[in-house]
């Protein structure tokens, strides 16, 4: 085949390789079969697995029935909404102020220079460090009496409170851990994103008597659009798969304030053994994932405004 | 007016990174305080000082079988996965078929469908393949990387043709191609992916405490948990400092010290 090409650039004027190569399916299927493979073994054989699962109902003597009884149990169960609520609450009370404070630490931190450099590094940092790394400082830090926050809130008066152990205070604590972790991850891109917004466009703004709050609506915002339109479906992820510190430290109490959708999945599977219901729990959770996933993506896109 | 904004937003920014940094502090403090002293909580504590707590967590640690477990754990993932996502971003990027656009977005699904979500199918195939509680079970779901493939994908096609049809012309096999030519053109992506996986790896949790069972099998998080809550039980909250700086100082060290690379890996891990 080389020779033959060989022929052909020396005879020919345009120096291109064939075209036919299109037809040859065996390259493709040579570069493409190792990734399939584990695609088919890890995410599509999976998702086909325990749709199957979630459907089988009653395993009496090795006889079972297809049916909808494990959703039913599911839906009937009353961690599980509190979980589903839970991790509402979670991902809003995540997203919301982790964006909205790298956004603000993004503006603020956007001139380069050893000092903005040292600050950035500073809340870069938690994202190198395991999330049960970051639990276990944060257990000492929400530790009742002795622990880093009553230790010196108690220097100013206030009386001891066990953040972990009030129902009303624990998810608050696990949603502070995670803003503590993710911030800075969220700051990176909002930093490239910066970098991308023309400063003549904000100079003219400025000339023109546009302060600082109507710049950033009006033009910073705006081209900000494909930026805050990944970040917002990895937010998104994080919220519903990342459950390392609720798993280390609280173990979804107390009575369940801080358990989450897959958490939920967790304690059934490896808890309960109740296949049947983790399998639902695991197609509800990846059903809502994909369509929130989808919706916010479409949403941000329908907003931005894409420099022409 | 406008530099008096800028300078209230750097002392606003400025306040958040140290209140940001308090945890690391109080680790560094902390782990370096021998016995329980009652004010462990201190970020300015008197003394004494000492590096009794890093022997006592190193002892009751296994943090050379961890550190081992860790580092084969994050080397078989990157090992296969370089190959995989080489070939499948190759295809992409390079070779004409019909349907090129429907696979590519099937294996973006796998972007979402991350195996900590899929627990529950993910062990059964584990347990029917035997690869319960090995290393290579919790490898395997990491062997094909949608991410791995689009970023190659990208990074081959910013290479120019000219230099693959170059080679072809002086009769270089496609073999040859690929190692000469398109893997050293491809380097900054490889490194770009290593960074994320290698730090994705060493830091994840969930889905190897599922994947194995016995002691000998666990990495640096799942070892970290069991530990603290052992110190914890016992008040040791300085070995509890001490544990957490040896399972966090490497990724931490490898990011101070290559902080560029490790941040523009980062920015490239959110798809754009």
């Amino acid at each position: 085949m080389t020779i033959e090409q060989r022929a052909l650039g020396a005879g020919a004027a345009p120096l291109t390789l064939p075209r036919r190569r299109s037809h040859r399916w065996l390259p493709v299927i040579v570069l493409l079969a190792p990734s399939l493979v584990f695609l088919g073994l890890f995410t599509y054989g999976p998702v086909l697995r325990v749709l199957i699962e979630s459907l089988i109902v009653g395993r009496f003597a090795g006889d079972h029935a297809i049916g909808l009884g494990n959703y039913h149990r599911l839906f009937a169960d009353p961690h599980f909404a509190r979980a589903a609520l839970n991790n509402f609450v979670y991902a809003l009370g995540t997203i919301v102020p982790s964006l909205v404070l790298a956004l603000a630490l993004a503006l603020a931190l956007r001139e380069t220079n050893r000092f903005t450099a040292v600050l950035r590094t500073l809340v870069v940092t938690p994202l190198l460090i395991p999330l049960v790394a970051a639990a276990a400082l944060f257990t000492f830090v929400f530790l009742p009496g002795d622990g880093l926050l009553d230790y010196y809130l108690h220097k100013l008066g206030v009386p001891l409170i066990n953040w972990l152990g009030d129902t009303d205070l624990a998810l608050g604590a696990v949603i502070a851990i995670t803003v503590w972790k993710n911030t800075g991850y969220y700051m990176l891109f909002f930093l490239a994103g910066l970098a991308g917004v023309p400063q003549d466009l904000v100079d003219a703004a400025t000339i023109d008597g546009a302060g600082a709050w109507r710049r950033l609506r009006s033009i910073v915002l705006p081209l900000l659009g494909p930026t805050f339109g990944f970040v917002v479906p990895i937010a998104l992820l994080n919220a519903l798969t990342q459950v390392d510190h609720v798993v280390t430290m609280t173990q979804g109490g107390p009575s369940d304030a801080t358990n989450l959708l897959l958490y939920y999945i967790y304690q059934q599977a490896a808890q309960n053994y109740d296949g049947g219901l983790a399998a639902a729990a695991t197609v509800i959770s990846v059903a809502a994932l994909l369509t929130l996933s989808l919706v916010s993506f479409r949403l941000i896109e329908r907003g931005v405004h894409y420099e022409s | 007016m406008r530099a008096d904004g800028r300078l209230w937003g750097l002392l606003a920014a400025s306040a958040a990174a140290l209140v940001w940094a308090v945890p690391f502090a109080w680790m560094a403090v902390a782990s370096l305080r021998p016995g329980v002293p009652p004010d462990i909580a201190s970020l300015t504590p008197a003394g004494p000082f000492g590096l009794g707590n890093f022997a006592d967590a190193w002892k009751n640690g296994s943090f050379p079988l961890w550190y081992l477990n860790t580092l084969l754990l994050c080397g078989g993932i990157l090992a296969v996965q370089l190959v995989t996502i080489s070939m499948a971003g190759y295809a992409f990027a390079r070779l004409d078929f019909p349907g090129r656009d429907l696979i590519f977005s099937l294996f973006l699904l796998q972007l979402l469908l991350i195996p900590p979500l899929l627990i529950v199918p993910n062990l059964a195939t584990l347990v029917s393949l035997h690869l319960y509680d090995t290393l290579p079970g919790i490898m395997a779901p990491y062997f094909a990387s949608a991410f791995g493939v689009f970023l190659m994908r990208q990074t081959f096609r910013a290479i120019p043709r000219d230099f693959e049809e170059a080679a072809m012309l002086d009769g270089a096999g496609v073999a040859v191609l690929i190692r000469r030519v398109l893997l050293p053109l491809a380097r900054p992506g490889l490194v770009a992916f290593a960074i994320v996986s290698l730090t994705a790896h060493w830091n994840e949790f969930l889905w190897p405490l599922m994947a194995v069972s016995s002691p000998k099998n666990q990495v640096l998080t799942v070892g970290l948990a069991s530990f603290t809550s052992g110190a914890e039980a016992g008040s040791a909250w300085g070995i509890v400092a001490a544990g957490t700086f040896f399972v966090a100082a490497p990724l931490l060290v490898l990011f101070l010290v290559f902080q560029r690379r490790f941040i523009s890996s980062f920015v490239s891990s959110g798809i754009k």
